[in-house]
């Protein structure tokens, strides 16, 4: 069965979506990595969108839906270089993905995600690591 | 009715130098000659092609007219229509060329017709063909104006939005007049774009030439503002006026989830302090 693949990198998740996605490949890919956060001890997810030309209301809540069960499993969800239509027609759709994190490139995204571990880190006293 | 409208026709092939130079020099010192927009020789050029077309649609027309005749004719009075609108001529003085021909060719009629049931017969089925072909005259140049104006609305929404870069990672995007679906949808296009282009974190809105903000414009700006964020650049919304201030207010526009504020100097102050960079005055003894 088509999968999409999960790469670790050290304490993130990286997700890269080439295809079109449809209900299954999605529902796959919530389970795959809601188990992956788990099991790597994930503090970061990282999905990168920049070559998804086509996006319709579906696509975007699961996006949504994806950043929501990341964060109760305590890791924050980057959404990384989304094209100019995508965003038109995700904004003309009414959805703003307004609980996730938005990234222009992989540079940028990572140092987002470090910057907020080291918050997390200096909060816990630097117990984690 | 065949035979009767060959006589124009007739008539006109005998007499034609004669009708256009008469026609010309009617043309000429008539108050819609524009001496400053056309050549006389262009003039006298286009003259003699209509007069010529003129002749052949009458000679072939009746009820049934001619297609083929017609439709040069056609075809060389919008292409007039078209030159003139491009000159300048105003919507009479452009459909005056069909109709000053009336005054010589009457004349011409008047002249050779004696029967006084004929000449009015001749006179009223030349006036009306003539009609329909000023007032095609007038639709073809209002034609050509309607698309100069749609070129120049092309052309404008794209000179109106420029973006800048003003700063590594910070753009601006200056808005300047009303703000419509059509000029929002170009907009955000533009700045999407240049934020992919230049790897921009930080884009500025900056909306002091914007005349009027209601409800609609408010939520345009969100929009944008709405499809930046979701690639990954903040946006500020600068320069509101302080009547601005209080219509967004008054409408109960959300800018909340905005950062907000006066002047593009302060927007720019707080563009730096997030991408890390700061001004400082270097070698000025105050």
């Amino acid at each position: 069965m088509e999968r999409i693949p999960i790469l670790k990198m050290g304490r993130v998740l990286l997700v890269t979506i080439q295809v079109d996605m449809h209900d299954r490949l999605a529902m796959t890919l919530q389970d795959d990595l809601t188990e992956r956060i788990v099991q790597d001890r994930a503090h970061g997810v990282l999905i990168d969108i920049s070559s998804l030309e086509i996006v319709d209301s579906f696509m975007g809540r699961m996006i949504a839906n994806i950043a929501g069960m990341a964060r109760v499993l305590d890791a924050e969800t980057v959404v990384v270089g989304m094209r100019p239509a995508v965003a038109i027609t995700l904004v003309e759709l009414g959805m703003t993905l307004s609980g996730v994190k938005t990234a222009l490139n992989m540079d940028t995204a990572m140092a987002m995600l470090m910057a907020s571990f080291a918050d997390k880190e200096h909060f816990n006293g630097g117990s984690q690591g | 009715m065949a035979e009767q409208e060959s006589k124009v026709a007739q008539l006109l092939k005998k007499h034609e130098q004669d009708v256009l130079q008469k026609w010309l020099s009617y043309q000429m010192s008539s108050m819609t000659w524009r001496a400053d927009l056309m050549k006389e020789s262009d003039l006298r050029e286009q003259s003699r092609e209509f007069l010529q077309l003129f002749i052949e649609v009458s000679q072939q027309s009746g009820p049934g007219a001619d297609a083929a005749a017609w439709k040069s004719a056609k075809e060389m009075l919008a292409e007039v229509s078209r030159s003139r609108a491009m000159q300048g001529f105003s919507p009479s003085e452009t459909a005056m060329f069909v109709f000053s021909l009336k005054q010589p060719l009457f004349d011409t009629l008047r002249r050779e017709l004696n029967d006084v049931e004929e000449l009015s017969r001749e006179v009223w089925s030349t006036t009306t063909l003539l009609d329909k072909l000023g007032l095609y005259t007038v639709e073809a140049y209002q034609q050509s104006r309607e698309s100069v104006i749609a070129r120049q609305q092309q052309e404008l929404l794209e000179l109106s939005t420029p973006v800048v870069q003003l700063w590594d990672h910070i753009v601006a995007l200056p808005l300047i007049g009303t703000l419509d679906s059509a000029r929002t949808q170009v907009v955000m296009e533009r700045l999407l774009e240049k934020v992919v282009q230049t790897g921009a974190s930080i884009a500025i809105i900056d909306i002091t030439g914007v005349p009027t903000v209601d409800t609609l414009v408010a939520q345009h700006l969100l929009k944008t503002v709405a499809a930046a964020r979701l690639m990954g650049a903040d946006c500020i919304i600068s320069g509101i006026r302080p009547q601005i201030a209080q219509t967004i207010v008054h409408l109960g526009v959300n800018l909340a989830d905005v950062i907000t504020k006066a002047t593009l100097a302060d927007a720019f102050a707080v563009a730096l302090q997030r991408t890390g960079a700061r001004v400082t005055r270097v070698g000025v003894k105050e």
